[in-house]
Parts: C-alpha cells; structure tokens; sequence
C-alpha cells in the first residue's frame, strides 16, 4: 500500500506540505464550485440549521438537554457579545453576531473533525466575504444612527484633538476605517486556520515519513503523532478563540458606530 | 535547503507585535486582577488594541507570502 507521503514525493525525500495543500481540486469535473471548502460551507448550513431548528422546536419552560444546549449558545452571544458591547440597542445585531458565531465556529471545527479535517476558513475567499458583510454592515449602521455627514466628519476629524494632530490622525482614521478593519478582521481568521492546519499536517505528515525511515527514525515518530494529537486540540481552542474574536470584533466596529461621541 | 528568506523575514518581524499582544493582555489582566469589576470596560478595550497591534503582524504574513 503506498503511503500518503509517497504519493506527494517521488523517492525518499520529504516534502514538506504548503500553501499548494490548500489547493484542492474539483470533485466533480472541471467545475470550480464544487471544490470541498463549498461543500463544508453548505454541509455546515444544513448542521446549523438541523441543531437549532430541532433545538428551539419543542420550547418548554424546563428545558431538554438539546434546548439548553441551543440556548446557552445563544445567551452567551446575547450577553457576552451583544449586550455587553453594543449596548442598549443591541437585540437589533443578535442574529447577525449569533448567525456569524455559530457559522464561523463550526466551519473552524471542520478542521479536526475525522474524514473532513480542512478548516474552510483556510481559503482566504470565505474569510473575505465575511470581513466584507461586517464591514457593510457597520457603516451602515454608522451612517443610519449618525446620518452620512456627521459619520464622515466624525471620522475624519476626530472630536477633541488639537487642530495640528490632524495632519497625522486623518490619514490613519481612514486608513483603519476603510482598509485595516475588513482586512484584517478577515486576515486573522484565515491565517489562523491557515497555519493551524499547516501545523498539524508537518507533525502528522512528518511522523509519517518517518516511520518510514531506519529503526532509529521509526522510534522517534510516535512522538511526532503524538504531538501531532496534542496540537490538534490545541487547535480545537484556537478554532473556538478565532470565532469569539471575529464576532467580538465585529460587535466592537458596530458598537462603535453607534457611540455618541464616537 | 531551498526556501524563502521573506520567512524568515516575516518571524524577525513579527516579534514586535508578538511582544505588544503580550504587553496589552499583561496589563489587561494586571487591571482585572486589581479590580474584578472594571472587567467589561477594560475588555473591548483590550481586544482593540489587540486587534491593532495582531494587524501589523497580519501585514507581515501577506507581504511574505505575496512578494
């Protein structure tokens, strides 16, 4: 039987894995839309839907097991995420945080299952796409609470500051406003899945290869899987941190532009 | 060994945001430490500039792999 590691090297040589691995081909013909990344995403829809539709189906005052699990989701976004930062008018933007929580956390989670183990938000388009939506959605909000020209000024001349100053801080106020926050808010999901699923192919993948090796090397592989183990739940912790992070960001950007004084 | 020194580029300068993360949560759990209560004020707080200084290690990770 050829191993996994035979089949990316030809020889003895390891290869060790990159940004190639992300990669991956269609599955079904040429067609670029049926790549796996598109099916985790809609496989992860069908779940969501599945988990809460069956979770908030039967509604009692004492809950099932499968309620309260639903709803302690829900409560922790509810108050951690939205309550705490957006303020009084946060019940508006709950089912934007919940949907974007709960959608980005098992997408990352797709990372470690068995047999699907690829995080989609390892390929940087899906990462993009959501930056893009909070990046709409909290301008918008800004400019609706505000109106645009308050907004605009409010950003371009940041109340309170010495004249001179804005010399220096306009540039940078547009600069975050416009191109840091989507950019980063979306860069920091994908390069962490990115590396994350890096990290756990080179231990696996070197562990692989080197039981392969002489009897030396062989001995020394089990500790590469073993790490390979312990860094995939360490993953599981990342992956959790990145969905919290995205949706915390984007509660703060909405809370943000909701303030008064800005 | 074949590879790209823009890597190695990339982790040299990546410890200057590495150090910053550091140094906010450090005071960020300094504060909540001295006063459980402020915990809700000092977390957005917290996470901005989280959020600030992770971008310029973010700007790093494209540049090495784009140039």
């Amino acid at each position: 039987m050829r191993s996994i590691t035979s089949f990316r090297a030809e020889g003895n040589e390891f290869v060790p894995p990159s940004s190639k691995d992300f990669v991956l081909p269609p599955i079904f013909g040429d067609n670029e839309f049926t790549t796996k990344p598109i099916f985790l995403v809609l496989l992860s829809v069908v779940l969501l839907s599945v988990f809460f539709l069956m979770a908030s189906r039967k509604a009692a005052i004492v809950p099932s097991k499968l309620q309260f699990a639903g709803e302690s989701v829900y409560a922790y976004v509810r108050n951690d995420l939205g309550k705490e930062i957006i303020g009084h008018e946060f019940m508006r933007f709950v089912p934007y945080l919940f949907t974007l929580f709960t959608f980005i956390l098992v997408n990352n989670w797709f990372g470690i299952i068995p047999m699907l183990q690829f995080p989609t938000m390892s390929r940087i388009s899906f990462a993009y796409v959501l930056g893009i939506i909070t990046f709409v959605v909290f301008h918008y909000v800004g400019i609706r609470h505000h109106g645009i020209v308050k907004y605009l000024k409010d950003i371009l001349f940041m109340p309170g500051v010495p004249k001179p100053v804005y010399i220096l801080l306009t540039p940078i106020e547009v600069a975050t406003y416009l191109i840091v926050r989507p950019l980063t808010i979306s860069l920091r999901l994908f390069a962490n899945m990115f590396a994350g699923h890096l990290l756990l192919m080179i231990f696996i993948l070197g562990g692989e290869h080197l039981l392969q090796g002489a009897i030396g090397l062989k001995l020394v592989s089990p500790f590469a899987f073993a790490f390979g183990i312990a860094l995939t739940f360490f993953e599981l912790l990342v992956q959790c941190l990145q969905a919290y992070i995205f949706t915390l960001l984007t509660a703060l950007y909405i809370g943000g532009a909701l303030a008064d004084e800005h | 060994m074949t590879g790209t020194l823009n890597l190695v580029g990339y982790g040299l300068a990546a410890i200057g945001p590495g150090l910053a993360v550091g140094m906010i949560f450090s005071a960020y759990i300094n504060g909540v430490a001295r006063q459980p209560e402020a915990r809700s004020v000092l977390q957005p707080i917290a996470f901005l500039g989280f959020a600030m200084a992770e971008a310029l290690a973010l700007f790093g990770l494209v540049l090495a792999f784009v140039l």
